[in-house]
């Protein structure tokens, strides 16, 4: 062994006169490392921002976050009033709750210093104030590199403009398997949807339903609150998507299309076996249904299910109500309708068609053949607009255009007279139902189209549902925003219409947010048109309840008062449900159908004791 | 004399990791040893089948502490031959630079760590010091300093922060300057030859026998047999290095080995900033949010090379959204658990930690 070898370790002498790199315990409390910008430390969260999903706690590897329900967090739509508690006693600092935070509210700070001798105070519930209550820096945040959500929805076919505009074939196809399980796979399964649902209806359950391949169990979680599946996963308002936690950073789950995914991929005998499965009771008593709408039909499906023998009556020679005579088969077929009805038939609902209560048959004699009334009679027409020449033969209810555009879809009645230049006055979805409709009757008889749409709202108040908007568009609507119609004016020679004259509407709404219209009547402008459609809204008819009925009971601008439960307040036998209390909307009709069921069920089997 | 019963560690400062050996000793000299593992034993491999695939990666690095990042590789290298996911390759030369650290402070901390049952502390405290350096630039890119959760199926977690690249190169050159120390401390020094030269043999024959890979079989052997040469995975094929070998496994041999690896660990990592390209750092692996993660059916191995040796998963699928089963490939499972057992009699008492040091034993492999 040389003498350089015997010495070299002892270099490491020079060492001892540089600066230490130990860190002295005193400076770690009183003067303490700050850590890298990226640090994983302690969570903080921003109560307005975070919507209480419990995606965070879905996540967590370690099982550290409970949320917990608060008092303080107004429980609102959209959100729940629950905030995540961290157990620092679990967590092991890994971020992927920040990762996955639907809201983007979770994020961790620079913070690692905390102590305390109360085991309790390893409990944190974070808000946007930092562990320590000091200031603190953010540490690891959420971005899009490590996200992990789904945030794009899968694509949904469309049928192209160009074909659909001259055909009534259905624009929308359909998810298929591949693009079903896709998109039930972005769902973080926390039931926000649920809330806002008019019918309440199991949204997650039968989304992890499709997400599992177990369609059977999917179709049942539908029945529980909807017997219309197949026409709602076509033209539900689809209020729940508006909510869904996945909107805050992307697109809302499909959930309408993967409702429709369950009915349209379900065989029929697997079909009628869940929905026949569904009867709890038998021989209970028997109810009449007045209206063969959403609303009356699933109100027979629920009492059917508890035990009651059901008439429904309907005037029309189909039932459906505005499933038949609104919508355009474009955007749902008949067949839709009639798979729909027809199970609800087989539970053994009797639909009395062509049968008018009022005319053909009394409400008196419904309440003496039965045990209580169910009415459902819906908005039939449409608003009228008081100006200056709207009784003319060309100035047409939109109501009535889409029954009998719907009667000529379906071969039964000739096709309604149109013109070559048309104006639909209003831009919520019936407005856009009939100017699309227009088009496509224009088309086949002309070859050639001109609709004009004219409506008192701007771009952004437009009522109706963006894609309707977006679709019309692509149809070629031309659309006049912004104006209000004044007058028709009519060629005094021909007596035909020769166009609508109409000011720019200045303020929609007063200061209190109600329906306030105003006019500048110095902006005027003129469209040339043959036809005016009317699509300003609907009104109900309740002429067949008879007068000494209606003193009994409220009835407040063409709505019925009614409880809780559909119980119509100051007649205990008669329930009401649907447009005619709650206003148009398919999804709200279920809902009071399915509530009704409920209280007529209580109110018969009360009475028989 | 009478054999007595003798237990190095787990508590003991020449003990490396959490695991001790139960040794039966004449004197000072080692009759029977069986290793106890088992002190860190959290049932990893079962766990893993009860964790979605993306929530395993707060889990697995613990398998190895020093060295937790090539567990994170392995397994986001099945889930990604299982779902067929192309990486990016900006996500390749970023794991290598992961990788590579994490060998350098994994080496560290063995190549000081001989300073331990040497009573060489000075060894121990510079290189304790100089991984912690390393970890510093972990938290700066990962979030954490010890368990990363970095690498991930499809990629990296997050892209490389501002600035990481001089940090790093400012880091390596410093170190690199003062390796020479690190030699004269340790490789040069005759207190602590005297205790690593001829002593503690590792055999070619006893490589062949218990499947010993890494430094131990490089050092026995003479061949180059180091994954990122004979099965390259990331973007080591664009990389150049050597590996180091020897014909004669004493524990000189085998810290030699680790110390002239370390130049090479510097040079792969000048060269990856180097060839850094742009480009986005994570693909999705699957459909959905992490918490509906399926990874299709099938099986998979997938190894890496660890500075322990070869480390694997073999990972099976059955297209749910957990694995169907992770078995692990420790490194140091063949000497850690069966050489001690069949090799360590016959030594001294004090040889046993440095056994321990310089064969690559991590205790929580051998655990799972
Ligand atoms: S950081 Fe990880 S362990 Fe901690 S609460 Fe979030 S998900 Fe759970
Ligand atoms: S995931 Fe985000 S938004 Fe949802 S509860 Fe947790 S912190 Fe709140
Ligand atoms: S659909 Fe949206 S809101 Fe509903 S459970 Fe799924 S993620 Fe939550």
């Amino acid at each position: 062994m040389n003498k350089k070898s015997i010495l070299a370790p002892f270099k490491g002498w020079k060492y001892l006169f540089k600066k230490p790199v130990a860190i002295p315990m005193d400076d770690i409390f009183k003067n303490p490392r700050e850590s890298q910008d990226n640090y994983r430390g302690f969570h903080i969260n921003d109560w307005e921002t975070c919507i209480g999903c419990g995606t965070c706690a879905e996540i967590c590897p370690t099982n550290a976050i409970t949320m917990v329900e608060r008092s303080d967090v107004e429980d609102v739509e959209g959100s729940k009033p629950e905030r995540p508690v961290i157990d620092y006693g679990r967590c092991c600092f890994c971020g992927l709750c920040v990762d996955i935070c639907t809201s983007g509210s979770l994020n961790l700070t620079k913070e690692y210093l905390y102590n305390s001798s109360e085991p309790e105070d390893y409990l944190h519930m974070p808000t946007s104030e930092g562990i320590t209550g000091k200031e603190y820096k953010l540490g690891y945040i959420q971005d899009e590199t490590s996200d992990l959500l789904d945030l794009e929805r899968k694509h949904m076919e469309h049928v192209g403009a160009e074909k659909r505009k001259s055909s009534f074939i259905e624009i929308v196809r359909g998810f298929s398997k591949e693009q079903a399980l896709a998109e039930s796979a972005r769902c973080v399964d926390c039931g926000i949807c649920t809330k806002t649902c008019p019918a309440n209806m199991n949204i997650p359950e039968y989304i992890k339903s499709v997400w599992e391949g177990n369609l059977e169990e999917g179709l049942d979680y539908l029945y529980k609150t909807n017997p219309l599946p197949s026409v709602c996963g076509r033209i539900c308002t689809h209020e729940c998507e508006s909510v869904c936690a996945l909107s805050h950073r992307g697109d809302a789950i499909a959930i309408r299309w993967l409702k429709r995914y369950i009915v349209d991929n379900m065989p029929d005998d697997k079909y009628e076996e869940i929905v026949l499965s569904q009867v709890s009771k038998k021989g209970e008593g028997k109810v009449a249904i007045v209206g063969a709408g959403s609303s009356g039909l699933s109100a027979a499906y629920y009492l059917a299910t508890l035990g009651y023998e059901v008439d429904v009556y309907e005037r029309k020679p189909m039932a459906g109500g505005p499933m038949r005579y609104g919508a355009p088969k474009y955007r749902l077929p008949d067949a839709v309708t009639d798979h729909d009805i027809s199970f609800i038939e087989k539970l053994g609902v009797k639909i009395h068609t062509n049968t008018d209560v009022g005319k053909d048959i009394t409400l008196d004699e419904l309440k003496k053949t039965h045990n209580a009334v169910f009415v459902s009679t819906g908005y039939p027409d449409t608003r009228a607009l008081k100006i200056p020449g709207v009784d003319h033969k060309d100035v047409k209810m939109a109501m009535s255009f889409l029954a009998a555009a719907t009667e000529y879809e379906r071969g039964v009645a000739a096709m309604p007279d149109i013109k070559e230049d048309v104006v639909v006055v209003g831009s919520g979805d019936v407005a856009f139902d009939v100017a699309r409709t227009l088009i496509r009757f224009q088309n086949e008889k002309y070859g050639k189209m001109n609709v004009q749409m004219l409506a008192l709202e701007t771009a952004q108040q437009v009522p109706a549902t963006p894609e309707e908007v977006t679709e019309g568009v692509e149809e070629g609507i031309h659309m006049n925003l912004g104006f209000g119609p004044q007058t028709i004016q009519i060629d005094k020679e021909s007596g035909d219409i020769k166009g609508i004259e109409a000011c720019e509407c200045i303020r929609l709404f007063d200061d209190n947010n109600r329906f306030d219209p105003q006019m500048d009547f110095d902006a005027k402008m003129c469209l040339e048109t043959q036809q005016v459609y009317l699509a300003i809204g609907q009104v109900s008819d309740l002429s067949y309840i008879p007068k000494e009925l209606q003193d009994k009971i409220t009835i407040e601008r063409g709505k019925i008062k009614v409880d809780a439960e559909g119980q119509v307040d100051g007649a205990s036998w008669l329930f009401a449900g649907g447009d005619i209390v709650h206003g148009m909307d398919i999804i709200n009709g279920v809902a009071d159908g399915h509530r009704a069921a409920v209280g007529i069920d209580k109110y018969i089997s009360k009475n028989k004791k | 004399m009478k054999e007595i019963k003798l237990f190095l560690g787990p508590q003991h400062p020449g003990m490396h990791g959490n695991a001790s050996i139960h040794m039966y000793v004449d004197g000072d000299i080692i009759n029977r040893a069986y290793l106890l593992p088992g002190m860190l034993h959290r049932g990893f491999e079962k766990s893993m089948e009860r964790r979605t695939w993306m929530n395993n990666i707060a889990l697995i690095p613990r398998i190895c502490v020093p060295e937790p990042d090539t567990n994170e590789m392995v397994f986001a290298m099945n889930i990604e031959a299982l779902a067929n996911v192309e990486v990016p390759e900006r996500a390749h030369w970023i794991r290598m630079l992961i990788l590579e650290l994490a060998r350098l402070s994994a080496h560290l901390m063995a190549f000081g760590g001989c300073g331990g049952p040497t009573g060489l502390y000075t060894a121990m405290y510079w290189a304790q010091a100089d991984r912690d350096l390393i970890l510093t630039l972990f938290e700066e890119i990962t979030g954490q300093r010890i368990y990363h959760m970095y690498i991930v199926g499809g990629g990296v977690r997050k892209d490389l922060p501002k600035g990481i690249e001089k940090k790093i190169l400012d880091f390596v050159d410093d170190l690199e300057r003062r390796l020479p120390d690190y030699e004269d401390l340790i490789l040069n020094n005759p207190s602590i030859l005297a205790r690593i030269k001829d002593n503690i043999m590792l055999p070619a024959e006893v490589v062949w026998e218990l499947g010993v890979t890494g430094i131990g079989m490089r050092s026995a052997t003479g061949l180059e047999y180091d994954l990122r040469k004979v099965t390259p995975y990331a973007r080591y094929d664009k990389v150049e290095f050597d590996v180091p070998t020897a014909t004669y496994s004493d524990a000189y041999a085998r810290l030699n080995i680790k110390y002239l690896e370390m130049y090479q660990i510097i040079r792969i990592i000048r060269q990856v900033l180097d060839m850094m390209p742009g480009g986005k750092v994570r693909a999705k692996v699957a459909e959905g949010s992490a918490l509906r993660w399926r990874i299709p059916k099938g099986q998979v191995y997938s190894a890496v090379e660890a500075s322990r040796g070869e480390y694997g998963y073999y990972t099976v699928s059955t297209g749910e959204t957990m694995p169907y089963r992770v078995a692990v490939r420790g490194a140091s499972f063949p000497q850690g658990l069966l050489g001690i057992e069949k090799y360590l009699p016959g030594h001294r008492i004090d040889d046993a930690p440095l056994w321990f040091d310089t064969m690559g034993v991590c205790s929580p492999e051998i655990d799972r």
